[in-house]
Order: structure tokens, then C-alpha cells, then sequence
């Protein structure tokens, strides 16, 4: 079982995490004004990248606060996590760390 | 003689010269050929049944199938090989039913034992909500034509003596669905019969073959980008479950599937003890014991997208905890091996198939964890609507639009995988 870092409470175990699928999704700006077809993209498509995905988690059997990680979904490997009021890390910052944090 | 006494004088030979020739292959392995009628994207079960069908329903044999890996090597190696068409929905069952008819003949038509046993399903209730939405479906498939059942615990207890349906427990066993004709087949024999007829027939299957990109022209596909060179294609048909969105990803068409990691294991090989396949959707496992006398157990998927055709261990802890206590006599089972596949999981828990922004690409996936039983169903109707050019009425109800038409196909209850 993987450790999951909690930016509140740190590593925690994976059985104590829930998923909540991509991330940066925005609600509509102007909802009233969607066609059928931009609300089917809005509520059934997401993204489902082999690789990279930035994703939301929430630390559901710990302190319940939710955060965004960018996670590898062929390694399944978090390469960084959040906060939901961060930006998203640019590709290149990711790049940089992973290459920092390699033994 | 004791091995070594003799070294000095015997004349040096071929490492295995000794052992028998190697046996016949079931199919070719040919070089591609510049461009095909048709090509499909994904030698799997959906992809090489489709093959068989265009070549003996409708005579299309200038067709390939491209496999990236080896043929049957993704979800059709790694399924629990469960057949059953007992889904609640028009819809479903048509297709299901079409599906499980095609595999009461199947032996036959491929020509190749595919060990189809129809020991029949039993999808258990454990909570009056449980009850009454099977109810409801028992219902709904007897108005559909498909057999089914609805069994009190002491029915359920002469079908299958191993499950617990004592009151004691967590989640009594309040009754069950029963679907007689529904069973399990050797997934490896049906992926080889589906190869062995394609090859006969003179389709090309070809495996090691990356799809990389897509040649378009307009609105249309022309050819497909490969580790093995660029093949043209009349029309373009992918069929590669889990690893769709990657697909489709080059042509820019969003699909609203998620990849997640689903797993199963196996028992080491045991005397028959469970005669059926029971389902459970509230304590969640899924058994049946193989023809070799594994236990197969399936679990539901892991909750987050992956594409490791791996899962994480808590999942198989959670399953076999299921198991144990829906199967007291499994305790002392052995676990000998546990595995991931890659499933497609649709918002509505139901395939997606059919059109596309391209005209002369057809889509099939999003049959996420019940892909097998569907095998010789959409192969058919695939073929046929390949052949066609225009969607099967089977498959019509599938299409991606219904997303947007809202008209969708809620199969949560009847699909019994979690997800």
C-alpha cells in the first residue's frame, strides 16, 4: 500500500484517501448559455491521460479536506501534491523535481 | 546412467534437439501489407471477433488486426470469464442475449474447444433494496426473453451449498437471481478459436504493432500509423478497451471512458466445491471455480485511473475478506496469484459504440468490466455494422451521442462489478 502525502497531515496511508477524478475542471461561467452538447462535455468527458494527471483526492478518513496531486497513472507515482488554491504545477516544475528528487 | 558419468564421451548436440518439433501454430504472423479494407485496432476478444464475423457473415478478408502487444494478452487474458445475459434494460439484454445465443454455438462454429459450461449465475440480494431491485430485473428479463429466476436462501442453498445463508451473518443472504443458462468459457481457447477462423479466412493478424498515430484526410481516417510502418485502412474500428483514450487522444475525439485498474485472483487448484457462479454486489466478490479447479475471485476496480494493469493490495484484502465470509469454506484456501486489467468505464456503465466525428471510424469500448460475455455479441454486430456502414439495431442504443441526447443506459445495478 503506497503512502499518500496529505498537505495537512502529511503521509498517510492509501486506504485512508478518496478519489475525486480530474482536476481544474471549472464550473461554467455562464451555465444559462450552454448548448446540450457543452453540458454533456461538462458533466460525462474528462480527461484520461496514460501518464500524468492532475487529480483531485480527498483525505476522507483523516482531517476530510480535499487537495489536488499530479500523479502518474502508469507508475500510479504522486509527483507532487496542493493545495485546491495553488495553481497547477507547470510541466516543467514537475520535470525539475523529479529529477531533484531521484536518488 | 547418472548424469555426469558419461560426459567425456558423448558427442556434443543441440540444446533440445532432443524434444519434440514444435507444434503447429493456430494462425500466421505476417508481415503487414500496405493498406486493408479494414483495420482493427486491438487483437483482443472484441477485436479478433469482429474479424471472424466480417470474414464469415459478410466475406470482408482484406482486414487486419493490429495488436500492439501479443493477440488476447490485455483484458481478454485477465477477465473472470463470466457469461451471463441478465442485464436490466432493453438495451442491455439485447445485445447480452444476442451475445450468449451466439456462445451456445460458438464451439461449433469456430471449430475449437472453448469449454463454454453453463452453470448458471447467482447474483445474491443481501438488503430488502437488494431484493426488490432484483426482483425487478427477474422481471424485466423474463419480459426480454432471457431465463431468470428469483430464489429464496434455501433455493440458492441447493444450488450452490457453499454460500453462507445463515442469518448471522454481516449481509444475510436474502435470496438471489438465477440465470441458468449463463456460465464460463476458457478465455484464452475463444481469443485462439476467434485467431485460428480470422487466419483461415485470410485475415491478417498482426501483433507487435503499436498504433503511434492517424493519417487523416478531412473528416476521414486514412491510414494508421504504426511501430510496423503506416497501413492504409477503408475503415478503421478500434477495439482497445482500456487503452481507447490513448487512441483517441490522436484524433482529437474526446470520450468520456476513465481507465482504472480492475483486479482477480486465483486460488490454488482445489476439488470441485462450487458448482455455479455466484455474484454479490453488496459484500462484493465474484466466484466461480475453473474447469482446473482454481477458485477465480473478482474484485471491483480500483478507485483511481491506472494504467499499470496493476491494482493496489487493500483491494484484494477487501475481496477476499468478502469471500471468506459469503464462502466460510474458502479459509483455508491458498491464494496463489492475483492480477490487474485495464477497464473503460463509461458514465453509465454501459458500451459505447458506433460513429464518430470521423465517418469511416467506428468506436467500441466503454464495456469496462463486462467485456468477455459480450465477446461473440459485438463481434457480430461490429462486423455488421461495419459492413454496413451504418450502426447494427443492437449496437444503435450505444452511440456516443446519447451523452449528449441524454438518453443513457444505466446498467450500475445489473453490471455487479463496483465502479
Amino acid at each position: 500500500m503506497q503512502l499518500i502525502a496529505c498537505p495537512w497531515c502529511g503521509p498517510r496511508e492509501e486506504v485512508e484517501f478518496s478519489y475525486g477524478g480530474q482536476a481544474h475542471v471549472p464550473y461554467p461561467d455562464s451555465p444559462a448559455e450552454l448548448s446540450d452538447e457543452q453540458w454533456a462535455h461538462y458533466v460525462f468527458f474528462r480527461d484520461n491521460p496514460k501518464g500524468r494527471f492532475a487529480e483531485r483526492w480527498n483525505h476522507s478518513a483523516g482531517c476530510r479536506r480535499w487537495f489536488n496531486a499530479i500523479r502518474d497513472t502508469t507508475t500510479y507515482r504522486f509527483e507532487r501534491v496542493y493545495r485546491l488554491d495553488d495553481p497547477k504545477p507547470l510541466a516543467t516544475e514537475l520535470a525539475s523535481s523529479r529529477r531533484s528528487t531521484a536518488p | 546412467m547418472s548424469p555426469g558419468s558419461s560426459h567425456a564421451t558423448r558427442t556434443p548436440r543441440t540444446p533440445g534437439a532432443d524434444l519434440p518439433e514444435h507444434p503447429d501454430t493456430l494462425w500466421r504472423s505476417p508481415e503487414p501489407k500496405r493498406s486493408y479494407d479494414v483495420v482493427i485496432v486491438g487483437g483482443g476478444g472484441h477485436g479478433l471477433a469482429t474479424a471472424h464475423y466480417l470474414a464469415k457473415n459478410h466475406g470482408i478478408t482484406n482486414v487486419a488486426v493490429l495488436e500492439k502487444g501479443w493477440l488476447a494478452g490485455g483484458n481478454m487474458a485477465r477477465n473472470t470469464t463470466i457469461i451471463r445475459s441478465n442485464y436490466l434494460w432493453d438495451e442491455s439484454s439485447t445485445i447480452y442475449e444476442h451475445a450468449l445465443k451466439l456462445w451456445e454455438g460458438l464451439e461449433e462454429d469456430l471449430g475449437y474447444p472453448i469449454l463454454f459450461s453453463q452453470r448458471g449465475v447467482l447474483n445474491l440480494a443481501h438488503t430488502l433494496q437488494d431484493v426488490r431491485d432484483s426482483v425487478r430485473r427477474v422481471e424485466a428479463n423474463k419480459l426480454n426473453g432471457v431465463d431468470a429466476e428469483w430464489l429464496e436462501p434455501d433455493e440458492v442453498r441447493k444450488i450452490c451449498p457453499v454460500v453462507n445463508t445463515s442469518a448471522d451473518i454481516r449481509y444475510p443472504v436474502l435470496g438471489a437471481t438465477y440465470q441458468p443458462r449463463a456460465g464460463i468459457a476458457k478465455h484464452d481457447y475463444v481469443a485462439w478459436g476467434f485467431a485460428r477462423r480470422a487466419d483461415e479466412a485470410g485475415i491478417d493478424l498482426i501483433q507487435d504493432c503499436e498504433v503511434t498515430g492517424f493519417a487523416t484526410d478531412g473528416n476521414r481516417v486514412t491510414g494508421v500509423q504504426t511501430t510496423r510502418g503506416t497501413i492504409g485502412a477503408g475503415t478503421v474500428a478500434l477495439c482497445a478497451a482500456g487503452h481507447t483514450s490513448v487512441l483517441t487522444d490522436m484524433l482529437g475525439i474526446r470520450v468520456p471512458i476513465q481507465s482504472h485498474p480492475l483486479q482477480a485472483l486465483v486460488s490454488e487448484l482445489l476439488e470441485p466445491v462450487h458448482p455455479t457462479v455466484v455474484m454479490s454486489n453488496a459484500v462484493h466478490v465474484y466466484v466461480s471455480q475453473a474447469h482446473k479447479g482454481e477458485l477465480v475471485m473478482g474484485a471491483g476496480v480500483d478507485s483511481y485511473n491506472g494504467y499499470g494493469q496493476r491494482g493496489a493490495f487493500h483491494i484484494i484484502e477487501r475481496q477476499m475478506a468478502a469471500a471468506v465470509e459469503l464462502f466460510p469454506v474458502f479459509a483455508r484456501a491458498h491464494l496463489l496469484r492475483t492480477w490487474g486489467g485495464i477497464v473503460d468505464v463509461s458514465p453509465d456503465a454501459s458500451p459505447i459504440v458506433g460513429r464518430t466525428p470521423y465517418e469511416n471510424l467506428y468506436l467500441n469500448c466503454g464495456w469496462g468490466t463486462g467485456g468477455f460475455k459480450a465477446t461473440p455479441g459485438i463481434g457480430s454486430a461490429l462486423a455488421h455494422t461495419i459492413a454496413h456502414d451504418e450502426p447494427h439495431p443492437f449496437v444503435a442504443p450505444f452511440a456516443l451521442d446519447r451523452f449528449v441526447t441524454g438518453a443513457l443506459v444505466d446498467e450500475h445495478g445489473a453490471a455487479a462489478v463496483a465502479h
